[in-house]
């Protein structure tokens, strides 16, 4: 319990930390956030595109398996839609970049202190959390929104292509129940929720790299405590957030 | 410590650091003159890297004062220390390359980092620079396509591209073939005298460092036990000195690290 507090504190002094360097590095760094913002994305994109595609397959088996049980087979598109926008979409996007982009974040950062490169970046005066964090973590913050906007879509394609082409739902009834139900408010809690989880993704993954043991077991340490931590925070934080918006 | 402040650019005084309850540097007190190379030697674990760290603020010392080029290290701002630091080159254990950079974007990084200079003055210092070392032709390599002392020869080339008064070396000959070797010793004293700077070698190859070093301080228990010319080190009285110098396996430093009586430990049924 101690141990979690200080873990709390110390992330909460990094992030300042980053958000100290903010204004300097996102003015004159640009092209490095650019950068990372397509490292994080295409990194993740393929896993998140296949990955969206099951959800809303199995969101359409499991959705019409329900809803017909009321006859409310119609409300397919929405029950699919609704669920991704407001929770799968941004919950599963996070925990599958916490995986892949996250983890690749903490190794390269931890490498680069086990190799003495952050030390080197001191040395010549220049700053390794604006140099290297804060384009990795701003990255990461853009990344998110746009590969949940992806996994939303491609989910509701595989909903789309089992409710209607296999269970046979009225592609008009499919889509025009969708339009009509989902409001922009739903649309706007996902995107909420999108941009939290990916501050909370980065920071974890650019926090356990910055601070890792110097060494090669210190740096396989740090990538596990990416995961566990960012799972287990991305699921805290979306309780709460649900809590306060519903 | 003798003459005057300007004639030092490091000055240490009562010097004390500690990690956990283990003391590391106690007490420590000494200056490095301008414009020579100086050793700073001891056994593995004394505090050697540590105490350049100290030097350039990477770590804050628990008492003392550090003065580097008139300017007390632990009480500077970060942008103050900063500001020294574009005046240290260093040169790390392994050199410290960015992986992700070529040869030619290592050595031009704090350049581009701290100058506004057009690319084609950023090319022409960096070629010098890779010139001086020897490895103009090796601009386009990755780090990794490098050996050792290829390595630390690109990092020094990194090390003296914003032209630093004062360059620090750490472990430059750990891990290197004679004939690397032999090149790194030649540039340590080449770039020493003709670009005018004041360098610092931190290393525990007596022969290296003392075939390049104009004065030698042996660290010991946190102290300095003994310092001068190479030469004055070899005939010093002092037991650890000449067991150190010789590099003989037992003296004042024993060879067994202490531990419980011999046959009792190999008949006692305790693992440890």
């Amino acid at each position: 319990m101690r141990e979690s507090i200080q873990k709390l504190g110390a992330v909460t002094i990094f992030f300042g930390q980053i958000l100290a360097a903010l204004p300097r590095a996102a003015l004159s760094r640009p092209r490095l956030v650019v950068a990372q913002i397509h490292n994080a994305g295409t990194v993740s994109l393929i896993l998140i595109m296949i990955c969206g595609f099951f959800v809303g397959m199995v969101l359409g088996l499991q959705g019409y398996d329900s809803l017909s049980r009321f006859s409310a087979e119609d409300s397919l598109g929405t029950l699919s839609a609704l669920s991704l926008f407001k929770e799968l979409g941004p919950v599963v996007t996070a925990l599958l970049f916490a995986g892949r982009a996250g983890t690749a974040m903490t190794s390269e950062i931890g490498l680069m202190r086990a190799t003495d490169q952050l030390s080197a970046m001191e040395m010549m005066a220049v700053d390794p959390i604006e140099r290297v964090v804060l384009p990795r973590f701003l990255g990461g913050v853009i990344a998110m929104p746009l590969l949940v906007a992806i996994f939303n879509a491609v989910g509701i394609t595989g909903t789309y292509a089992i409710g209607v082409s296999v269970m046979g739902v009225d592609s008009g009834v499919f889509w025009s129940q969708l339009l009509t139900t989902v409001d922009l408010s739903d649309v706007a809690e996902g995107i909420f929720k999108s941009v939290v989880f990916g501050i909370a993704a980065s920071l974890l993954a650019v926090f356990e790299g910055y601070t890792c043991t110097p060494t090669a077991e210190g740096v396989g340490a740090a990538t596990t405590r990416t995961v566990v931590s960012t799972a287990v925070s991305i699921l805290v934080l979306d309780y709460l957030i649900t809590a306060a918006l519903i | 410590m003798p003459g005057a402040a300007a004639d030092y650019i490091v000055e240490i005084e009562g010097l004390g650091f500690s990690r956990g309850a283990r003391p590391i540097l106690d007490d420590l007190s000494f200056g490095i003159r301008r414009g020579e190379v100086t050793a700073i030697m001891g056994p593995s674990g004394t505090g050697k890297t540590t105490l350049l760290r100290l030097i350039t603020g990477q770590l804050e010392p628990e008492r003392g004062v550090i003065r580097v080029d008139g300017r007390i290290v632990n009480e500077l701002s970060r942008r103050e220390l900063y500001e020294l630091r574009r005046g240290i080159g260093m040169l790390f254990q392994q050199g410290a390359l960015l992986t992700d950079y070529d040869v030619f974007e290592n050595v031009a990084f704090p350049l581009r980092e701290h100058t506004n200079l057009p690319d084609r003055m950023i090319r022409q210092v960096v070629l010098t620079k890779l010139h001086a070392v020897g490895l103009r032709g090796a601009a386009r390599m990755m780090p990794s396509e490098l050996s050792g002392g290829m390595a630390r020869r690109v990092a020094l080339a990194r090390a003296i591209v914003m032209d630093p008064k004062l360059l620090i070396y750490d472990e430059p000959f750990a891990g290197l073939d004679p004939i690397a070797l032999g090149v790194v010793l030649r540039l340590i004293r080449n770039m020493n005298d003709a670009l005018g700077i004041t360098s610092i070698v931190v290393s525990h190859d007596v022969a290296q460092t003392a075939a390049v070093a104009d004065r030698s301080f042996i660290l010991a228990d946190g102290k300095v036990v003994a310092s001068g010319t190479p030469e004055q080190l070899r005939t010093h009285d002092s037991g650890f000195v000449q067991q150190f110098m010789h590099g003989l396996a037992d003296g004042p430093v024993p060879f067994h690290y202490p531990a419980s009586d011999y046959s009792e430990h190999l008949l006692s049924r305790r693992e440890s």
